[in-house]
């Protein structure tokens, strides 16, 4: 039986890189008052669904897709969530 | 010489490059579509500038699986010329011909200028025709041309003389002033270690025809027909 993930990526420049459009939406907020804001980094946010016999397959192939084509490993770290879509969501539509 | 340019869906500088190619230096070029898979024909496999299936995610980011890219690999295998300019450089860091990769400007902006570069390294077929440490001012057009790599392969870099191109001042200073992008250490274009793999941001086609008044990057396309006539005459 092949069960169905909810999968959320969040693609983000390594701490080592400078990120020039974070820097310029920091000083935004600045100007808007906002002193308190010391960091702001922008990263990418990719939302799919998938089938996988089961979630540690699922994992794993995520892990690929990131590694192969969602992130670039050599400027961007990534990280990825998976909930299980239940019968009833998809009923839902 | 046989030049092929490749033609992915949204490249835009292909029809230049063939301009060069064929039409001001009369050699032999044909235009390759991106489902292409057979390159055996070609001496130097051009990589134009333009944004690659729409530059999606990543610049070169998807290019990097397109059908012909294992010929490419192929190609660049068996020691032949490979020239990646502006997006051509970005799909070559994403497939892995070339160390790092190509991010966003320093400043945000869209950079389109002509900016001096200096020739770090004359030993090569794409800069026999130029002097070392010569001078040379070619166009710039990118909004994601700020190279990047870790320390240990920028030095490796260093040592292997794979610098090609820096950024400079009109009389070849490198400084940050004249560094349009932000570029690490200046630098507008590297080689592979072979030699046979060049990418650079600047577009030295379109500094080749005399229309254009300047052809200082003319010489990057001569060397490489040059380099071949050495290759048949042995």
């Amino acid at each position: 039986m092949s069960q169905q993930y909810q999968c959320r990526i969040y693609v983000t420049l390594r701490p080592s890189v400078l990120d020039p459009a974070g820097t310029a939406v920091q000083s935004g907020l600045k100007q808007l008052g906002y002193e308190g804001v010391e960091q702001v980094r922008i990263g990418k946010y990719i939302e799919l669904t998938m089938t996988a016999t089961d979630e540690s397959h699922a994992r794993q192939q995520l892990d690929e897709m990131c590694d192969r084509l969602l992130a670039n490993p050599v400027i961007e770290n990534y990280r990825f969530e998976i909930t299980t879509v239940t019968s009833n969501q998809l009923l839902m539509g | 010489m046989k030049f092929g340019v490749i033609v992915f869906p949204g490249s835009n500088c292909d029809r230049d490059v063939a301009t060069v190619t064929d039409g001001l230096l009369n050699q032999s070029t044909r235009m390759i579509w991106h489902q292409e898979t057979d390159l055996d024909d070609l001496d130097v496999v051009v990589i134009p500038g333009g944004f690659s299936y729409g530059d999606y995610l990543r610049c070169g980011a998807i290019a990097r699986f397109s059908p012909v890219m294992q010929a490419i690999i192929k190609h660049a295998e068996q020691g032949k010329f490979i020239l990646g300019i502006c997006n051509g450089f970005q799909v070559l860091t994403e497939v892995g011909l070339l160390p790092g990769a190509l991010i966003r400007n320093r400043d945000l902006h869209f950079i389109c200028d002509r900016v001096p570069i200096r020739v770090e390294n004359n030993q090569l077929p794409w800069t026999k025709p130029y002097s070392n440490h010569q001078v040379i001012t070619v166009p710039i057009a990118h909004g994601e041309g700020r190279y990047y790599t870790d320390q240990d392969t920028l030095k490796s870099l260093e040592d292997n003389g794979q610098i090609l191109f820096r950024y400079c001042s009109q009389i070849g200073e490198i400084n940050e002033e004249s560094n349009p992008n932000g570029s690490l250490d200046n630098i507008a274009g590297i080689i592979n270690k072979k030699g046979n793999i060049l990418g650079m941001m600047p577009h030295p086609e379109r500094a080749s025809d005399p229309l254009l008044r300047s052809i200082e990057g003319r010489g990057l396309f001569e060397g490489l027909i040059e380099a071949k006539m050495l290759i048949n005459r042995i």
